[in-house]
């Protein structure tokens, strides 16, 4: 009588155990992360003990507060809203419209540029040599170190490559008979109709130039350059957690500590990221897609 | 005197001799000069930013110093490459890194084709998309971020000491960061725990592909949900699994940099020193930046020809390959 049931006890058992062992990777993925924002949200000096694991045992936002009247932080976020922004529009746009000249296949020489891109993908130079050229280039302690390096990936090119090669010709041939030359259709009908690759390069991207401290330890000796990751690398891997104190303005409570603070900015650098990605969601799983059957 | 007729667009006159091939050719990049700039923009960025750093290698095999011009320094041949082989650090560099990305593959890389096995498996679309978002979530910190989580989490009062002293497995707090036999599993855990659900994506990509049909058949012949994860699933996403391990294989020399110059110190040095971590400390700390470049170019060449080899090896055994 059980077996005209179109669930049976194993096929019951097997999904109860996976259902639960799923809950689990959920928690183990969240709880890291909720366990740093309720220790942000608690009292310094409280914190200090530990001891804090579901909720703030004093609660406070002066660690907030702390972080909002430190002109070092505020400095270093404004460098990384500023790369952020500027280096995804640039990126974007011109790794799109190299990627449409490429995707052209009457373009003469084609063959040859897309080969010279293709062995980029698997040899460079490597750290000394790019310096070097960093160097040559006066990029160093220079804010566009962050922009024009970065202003182009061979990798994104595929991409775009791809999804610009399925449309179709008649929108371009439409653009052409009403006199467009080849910026205008670029502009005006293949990345108007390209939004979700757009919007997936510029996830990508975006994302990369938010949380890239690299470039900041590499190239700047000036810290008023320094983008908020590079700040808080300082800080995390020196464990230079006086410079942190420093950080602290004054006529702020004694409470906040140079570990409750870094919780604190570590927060407000990731929450950004938080609340844009699963928005996104849809566009990059379709260019994660693109991006593996070509790449 | 032909000169202006052909330069016109000629189909009002038929019966004119065809134009010369070079001809047609000069008039064809006349009509896609705005192409041509938009692809000579992108070939010039790559020269600059891509193919000068590659020149740049032969000071891997001259005695280079920043006061000298690349072209002028002394050339030494495999001066440096022999004084790698030779340096103190070279088995610990080679044994961290080799390590390290060894356990990684056969730990880190099963993992994610498991999850995306289970997670096709699971009957609610509506749980099954929730869990994909949360599971993406770490993907898209900076490992400075989770550097930050990490040292909060493995400090003398932080929550890892909490739960074991409770459990009475231990007495006194670890310093985990401190001592090099902890780093490789924390480099290992905090490298699954970011990007588990991440990495699964193509997989989910490639089983979203395979024909329910082949379920519904599979049902019908009586089996099972395992006997359908393993006769159906996995071999229909045999040449996905494939090509990311040709992918995987050859990486095994790039150690996670951005992770590890995050939670190395000089306490767990021993553990943590990896090839690209010791490029970075000769090159740009202690300025040899010949000698970081030989240990660089020696790095992109066994990584080429394991791609090579991993590629080859995969090819012969299922029919699928990356080239």
């Amino acid at each position: 009588m059980l077996t005209l049931k179109r669930k049976t006890k194993g096929e019951a058992f097997f999904d109860l155990i996976n259902t639960m062992g799923m809950l689990i990777i959920c928690f183990i993925t969240l709880y890291p992360i909720w366990y740093v924002i309720v220790n942000s949200l608690n009292e310094g000096m409280d914190g200090m003990r530990g001891g804090i694991y579901w909720w703030p045992r004093v609660f406070s936002f002066e660690n907030y507060t702390a972080v909002v009247k430190s002109p070092g932080i505020m400095l270093a976020m404004g460098i990384t809203v500023a790369k952020t922004l500027l280096g995804t529009l640039l990126h974007v746009l011109f790794t799109a419209m190299v990627a449409y000249a490429f995707s052209r296949r009457d373009l003469i020489g084609g063959k040859i540029y897309i080969l010279i891109g293709t062995i980029t993908m698997f040899f460079g130079g490597g750290l000394i040599p790019t310096y070097l050229l960093m160097k040559d280039l006066h990029l160093l302690d220079n804010f566009l170190i962050y922009i024009i390096p970065a202003m182009f990936s061979f990798f994104d090119l595929i991409i775009f490559m791809t999804f610009f090669r399925d449309i179709p010709d008649g929108l371009e041939e439409a653009a052409k008979i009403d006199g467009a030359n080849d910026w205008a259709i670029f502009l005006r009908v293949v990345l108007p109709v390209s939004m979700p690759v757009v919007a997936t390069i510029a996830l990508f991207h975006g994302v990369y130039q938010w949380n890239d401290y690299f470039t900041g330890v590499i190239y700047l000796n000036n810290m008023d350059l320094q983008p908020i990751q590079t700040y808080l690398y300082r800080v995390v891997a020196q464990s230079s957690s006086n410079q942190m104190v420093a950080a602290i303005p004054g006529g702020i409570s004694k409470t906040v500590t140079s570990q409750s603070i870094k919780l604190a900015t570590m927060v407000v650098t990731t929450l950004p990221i938080v609340f844009v990605y699963p928005f996104l969601q849809r566009y990059f799983v379709k260019g994660m897609m693109i991006g593996s059957i070509k790449g | 005197m032909e000169m202006p007729q052909s330069a016109r667009p000629s189909a009002a006159a038929p019966e004119e001799a065809p134009p010369s091939a070079s001809r047609k050719w000069l008039k064809k990049l006349f009509l896609q000069r705005h192409l041509q700039i938009m692809a000579l923009l992108g070939v010039a960025w790559m020269i600059v930013f891509n193919y000068v750093p590659m020149y740049g290698i032969i000071i891997a095999f001259k005695e280079f110093n920043i006061v000298k011009s690349i072209a002028s320094a002394p050339w030494v041949g495999f001066e440096h490459f022999k004084a790698f082989f030779e340096d103190d650090n070279f088995v610990n560099v080679m044994r961290n890194t080799l390590g390290i990305s060894l356990i990684k593959l056969v730990i880190g890389f099963p993992l994610p084709i498991l999850f995306a096995l289970f997670l096709n498996e699971l009957r609610s679309v509506r749980f099954k998309k929730a869990v994909q978002t949360i599971s993406y979530l770490p993907h898209f910190l900076s490992w400075v971020i989770l550097g930050g989580i990490l040292t909060t989490w493995l400090a003398d009062v932080g929550i890892i000491n909490d739960i074991l002293m409770a459990l009475h497995l231990i007495q006194e707090p670890i310093s985990y960061l401190a001592e090099p036999k902890y780093f490789w599993g924390i480099i290992i855990a905090s490298d699954i725990w970011k990007e588990l659900g991440w990495s699964a994506i193509i997989y989910l990509a490639a089983i979203s592909s395979v024909s329910p049909d082949m379920y519904e058949a599979a049902t019908i012949d009586g089996a099972g949900r395992f006997q359908k994860m393993w006769y159906i699933t996995l071999p229909s996403i045999k040449a996905t699994i494939s090509i990311l391990f040709i992918l995987a294989v050859s990486g095994v020399l790039n150690s996670n940099f951005d992770q590890i110059l995050v939670l190395r110190n000089t306490l767990n040095e021993s553990a943590s020193n990896v090839i690209d971590i010791y490029v970075y400390q000769t090159g740009m700390l202690s300025g040899r930046y010949s000698y970081s470049t030989a240990i660089g170019l020696f790095k992109s060449v066994i990584a080429l020809i394991l791609l090579l080899l991993a590629n080859r090896v995969t090819k012969k055994l299922n029919n699928t390959s990356l080239f």
